[in-house]
């Protein structure tokens, strides 16, 4: 197929090191499924075997913050339960992307009272915003894979130095 | 005899204007002998309400008196439902608390002493249950603050969007 061509004799491709990284990044990305409410049900269901998450590399919901990559916040976020979603969020090792799954997540949803967070980005900063009240698990797909693009083009490995002209 | 007729009897000033409506019980009862009344319910033989299902609140602020506090009580022997209603008034109202006469009630009490701040004499442990504990006033009250957020439009976008408290990192 296509790599044995690029391989030549020695069995070594080149590719960019920024391309590495991100291709590892996305490739085997590891929820913290914050399941809360009724979108929940969906996030269960895109994880199921119908719609599979798997197929993109989320094989598993870690339950532990600690081993997680990615946090699908599913659900309404009432004010007792902020500092909850905060603490969990420190708990997280870089690197670490937030999807706010629903309408109340991600604007506070139908509902505007006393108790529900108006949208979860007063919180923990959120890369991918998925609309619907729930989202069907094909939108939930089609925000991770958006969130694939966008870490696929991103530049993680920062140098602020000048390349060095000869 | 009826029902309603066996307790107004027993408690002829305390237990007033009985309402029936499609079926449902409700009697006013006065808040100073309230755990009397109750205790009678519970243990008359021919009564036997021994279930509180629930205790709940109604806030009419403009009218006076202003609190209306709500007890839906079940008997499970003879599968009757009453209702009874104790009208407060006042800045800091208060009524006698009912775990002492059905234990059940600690968290439904927790309960409207949390979102309207009638305070329950007697109760064991009278703290908020659903807010955070640090929360000020009392939400469900018809003059207590709405935590309103205005919807974003064109018109107001980038006003609201300077106001809005985004977290960064």
């Amino acid at each position: 197929m296509g790599l044995e061509s690029k391989l030549g004799n020695m069995g070594i491709i080149t590719a960019r090191l920024e391309d590495v990284v991100n291709w590892g990044r996305t490739n085997a990305m590891w929820p913290l499924g914050f399941g809360l409410a009724c979108c929940a049900i969906e996030m269960m269901s895109a994880q199921a075997s119908h719609y599979d998450m798997s197929r993109f590399g989320m094989e598993l919901m870690r339950a532990s913050p600690r081993q997680a990559d990615l946090m699908i916040v599913a659900g309404r976020v009432t004010r007792k339960m902020a500092p909850v979603l905060r603490r969990l969020y420190d708990q997280m090792p870089d690197p670490k992307w937030v999807l706010s799954m629903g309408d109340c997540a991600s604007c506070g949803g139908v509902f505007n009272n006393y108790a529900i967070v108006q949208g979860v980005d007063e919180i923990v900063p959120v890369d991918v915003y998925v609309a619907g009240c729930p989202p069907r698990p094909e939108a939930l797909i089609d925000g991770i894979l958006k969130l694939h693009e966008q870490i696929r083009r991103s530049h993680p490995i920062k140098s602020d130095q000048e390349p060095i002209k000869v | 005899m009826r029902m309603i007729d066996l307790i107004t009897s027993q408690f002829p000033e305390v237990v007033s204007s009985p309402i029936e409506f499609r079926g449902e019980t409700t009697l006013v009862v006065q808040p100073d002998r309230l755990i009397e009344v109750c205790t009678f319910l519970r243990d008359n033989p021919a009564l036997q309400f021994d279930l509180l299902s629930d205790v709940s609140a109604i806030d009419h602020f403009p009218d006076h008196p202003r609190y209306a506090v709500n007890y839906h009580l079940y008997s499970l022997d003879n599968n009757r439902e009453l209702r009874l209603k104790v009208w407060l008034d006042g800045e800091q109202p208060h009524v006698v608390s009912m775990t002492s006469v059905w234990p059940g009630a600690n968290w439904h009490e927790r309960e409207v002493w949390d979102l309207l701040g009638i305070y329950f004499d007697g109760h064991p442990d009278l703290r908020r249950i659903f807010l955070p504990e640090d929360f000020l006033g009392h939400p469900l009250r018809k003059d207590a603050a709405q935590f309103y957020e205005e919807p974003q439009f064109t018109h107001n976008f980038d006003l609201i969007e300077s106001q809005k408290p985004y977290a960064k990192e």
